[in-house]
């Protein structure tokens, strides 16, 4: 029997149409976007100005704060101006805009392509090195890597790294083809990760909708010490982090801890490759791996992206805008959100863009609850989420804070799975905002 | 038989009589009486609006209080507020009348939509979810929470501009629509004499040029209006203009000004045109 989490979870259609394609290198764009809030925390500070001329790999922003990252710039070209910027949250937030110029790479980034496996560095050299190259969880939560290969004191000890290829958000292959194609660097960069948070055990959880991943990484992981496979049993959200940790270790992190505090750390396929390159090869993250799917598409693909690059570019990429376009989608279609303009540039956290169909985008009409409870059944969380909706929506929020509305991770199973396709995520959202603000505002 | 029962029941009556009565005196807490007496003048609402929990707490503060100065009820206005003096025996504060003030004049035709929305119609998740449909992420949504908020019945959408709009009479500036916009667009305004004020009519804190494109009524920080004023009443800060409800005197200079319109005049006479020599030429043309 091949393990998944325990509580709740949904199997949606997978629709994994750019599978088994290669990865394409997008091409340039004329200018680039690059937003400076592209991860969790304090937006980065601008360190060029208008003008400025800039190289592939040269620090535009630097991280402000504790919970930051660097920016890079992703090509080479001159800085026109730093202004307000829309991007994928549907807000302006502040960007650097660059003209392409050539492609000039700052000098000391190595682009050969050796595979070099070994790593003699001591763990905080690494942690410098990943702070430095800006690396932030490439999944889509987007939290800086350093801060969580850190973990606070007073946590226990992690004792086991568990690299998350779950991808179980439907239509999405970006870590798929990744895990084909640069399977080496991606286990050497595991074997990073094992040095950093100092374990000697490393797990891959592949979902088994990816049996050729499977057997890719149990060939290659045999010249590593401690690190192995897991084939789960395709099952959404698997690729939340402690939906993972329960289905790998049967562990159950408590409502407000972190994963280290039953020992684990986990990481997604795409940081372990972007930390191989940043520590081997010092090259910061300036790029990845973009799916561009949708039904109509004709060509559905997966993209090498410098980040900044518009969205519309890659669209183009992929075969055009299809006539009857609904919606196009930043992300999967459980966890991502509509764009309100082809014009938002890729960030780093940009997993896939989805085009969805007229017919396909469409809200059905909402009706009342008929108390069925299948959104309780589904709830990976073990949350009671109509209740949660109706706390939000007659604004108890003692009621929801008590309902541990804050647990919950946004997967948009109870939205999927509603008979009466009430918007239960749209509220919980809602409410969880509000909640967490409560909170906060408590603390100080 | 029949005199057992209503001897034992009589007794069981009769003592839990004496218990009850006793624990009546033993227990009894104190109310004063003029606390409910000024809760029979205050208008029941129970909005809120005070900033005390419902008119029973109102009551009370205002009996508890040394002076009404600070206390006022935003639906009974002066009249009620002298009713609760004369019961108190205090003398009632004078209030500046308040009432809701909705700073965004985005029209439909003044604010072109650029993507659709299909979600719940309701700002606070809109809100959560992006910044709206025109391409500025300032402006109103027009879903109604306002509306939904509003006990008196005083805010409702235009269906031609998806604007709020506010009835002057029924508001009551109990602010609970203030409370409830996501993007704070309503505050409470003076009222000013005959419900009479000027104030700017825009949210948008982007650069001028960029609120300009995104809407024909943005205030674009020109400060043209600033130096029309004669009282020094507005103040110009993150590229939108504030008329400052103290200072200003309403003498109507700030307006024609405004190259967006997006200085707005509530209840003033309609102005005279003036005969200007441009358009004396232009008639002479015609």
């Amino acid at each position: 029997m091949l393990r998944t989490f325990r509580i709740g979870g949904i199997h949606p259609p997978e629709s994994k149409l750019s599978a088994g394609k290669k990865i394409n290198r997008a091409d340039i764009p004329k200018q680039v976007i690059i937003p400076l809030a592209q991860h969790i925390g304090a937006p980065a500070q601008a360190v060029v100005k208008k003008g400025d001329a800039v190289k592939t790999g040269t620090l535009i922003g630097k991280a402000a704060g504790f919970v930051s990252a660097n920016i890079h710039s992703s090509v080479s070209g001159k800085v026109t101006k730093i202004d307000q910027a829309l991007d994928a949250s549907g807000y302006k937030h502040p960007a650097v805009f660059i003209d392409v110029e050539g492609d000039e790479w700052e000098e000391s980034i190595d682009r050969n392509g050796n595979l070099i496996k070994e790593c003699l560095l001591p763990p905080k050299e690494i942690i410098n090195k990943i702070t430095e190259a800006g690396i932030v969880g490439m999944g889509g939560a987007t939290f800086p890597t350093q801060v969580k290969l850190t973990p606070p004191p007073g946590n226990n000890k992690a004792e086991l790294l568990i690299i998350n290829a779950a991808e179980c958000e439907p239509y999405l292959t970006s870590d798929h083809s990744l895990m084909m194609e640069k399977g080496e660097e991606i286990t050497a960069g595991i074997s990073i990760l094992m040095k950093a948070v100092d374990v000697t055990r490393a797990v891959i959880g592949i979902e088994n909708n990816k049996p050729d991943a499977i057997a890719r990484f149990n060939s290659l992981v045999k010249g590593y010490a401690g690190i192995e496979v897991m084939p789960l049993k395709s099952r959404y959200p698997q690729g939340g982090e402690k939906q993972l940790i329960d289905a790998v270790v049967r562990r159950q992190v408590k409502s407000g801890s972190l994963p280290v505090s039953v020992g684990a750390v986990v990481q997604n396929t795409g940081t372990a490759f972007a930390v191989y390159e940043a520590v081997q090869k010092n090259k910061p993250l300036i790029e990845r791996v973009v799916t561009v799917t949708g039904k109509n598409m004709s060509n559905p693909s997966n993209l090498l992206v410098r980040i900044g690059t518009p969205i519309r570019n890659l669209i183009d990429a992929a075969g055009g805008l299809p006539e009857n376009t609904g919606k196009i989608i930043g992300g999967g279609p459980m966890m991502g959100k509509a764009l309100i303009s082809p014009d938002i540039p890729v960030a780093k956290g940009s997993s896939g863009i989805l085009i969805l169909s007229c017919e396909e985008a469409i809200h059905k009409p909402m009706y009342d609850c008929i108390r069925c409870a299948k959104c309780v059944n589904v709830c990976p969380m073990g949350l009671n989420p109509t209740l949660l909706m109706s706390a939000t929506d007659f604004q108890d929020w003692e009621l929801a804070e008590k309902n541990h509305i804050v647990d919950c991770i946004e997967c948009g199973s109870c939205s999927y799975t509603c008979p009466a396709n009430r918007v239960l995520l749209d509220y919980i959202r809602l409410g969880k905002g509000k909640v967490m603000g409560m909170i906060r505002a408590r603390k100080s | 038989m029949i005199l057992i029962a209503i001897i034992s029941l009589g007794g069981i009556g009769v003592t839990g009589a004496v218990l009850l009565y006793a624990a009546s005196k033993k227990f009894e807490v104190y109310e004063d009486p003029r606390i409910a007496q000024v809760q029979n003048v205050l208008p029941a609402a129970n909005c809120g609006g005070c900033g005390y929990p419902g008119c029973s707490g109102f009551a009370a503060a205002c009996v508890q209080a040394d002076s009404l100065d600070n206390l006022s009820c935003p639906v009974g206005g002066a009249d009620v507020m002298s009713k609760v003096a004369g019961i108190l025996g205090k003398e009632a504060g004078t209030v500046n009348p308040l009432i809701a003030v909705v700073h965004c004049n985005g029209t439909c035709q003044a604010r072109p939509h650029t993507n659709q929305y299909d979600g719940t119609r309701n700002c606070a998740i809109a809100s959560s979810l992006y910044g709206g449909e025109t391409d500025c992420s300032y402006g109103c949504f027009g879903y109604a929470d306002c509306v939904t908020a509003c006990l008196f019945d005083a805010i409702h959408i235009n269906p031609e501009t998806m604007l709020p709009e506010v009835t002057d009479d029924k508001c009551t500036a109990c602010g609970a629509c203030v409370k409830v916009c996501p993007k704070s667009l309503i505050k409470l305004h003076k009222k000013g004499p005959k419900s009479r004020r000027i104030f700017v009519s825009c949210a948008n804190q982007d650069k001028g040029g960029v609120a300009r494109k995104a809407c024909n009524h943005a205030c674009i920080g020109c400060s043209k209006c600033q130096k029309e004023c004669p009282f020094e009443a507005i103040a110009i800060a993150n590229n939108l203009a504030y008329i400052d409800p103290v200072k200003c005197r309403l003498c109507r200079k700030c307006a024609p000004v405004c190259p967006t319109n997006s200085i707005i005049e509530a209840n003033f006479p309609p102005r005279k045109e003036k005969v200007t020599e441009d358009s004396k030429e232009n008639k002479e043309i015609k």
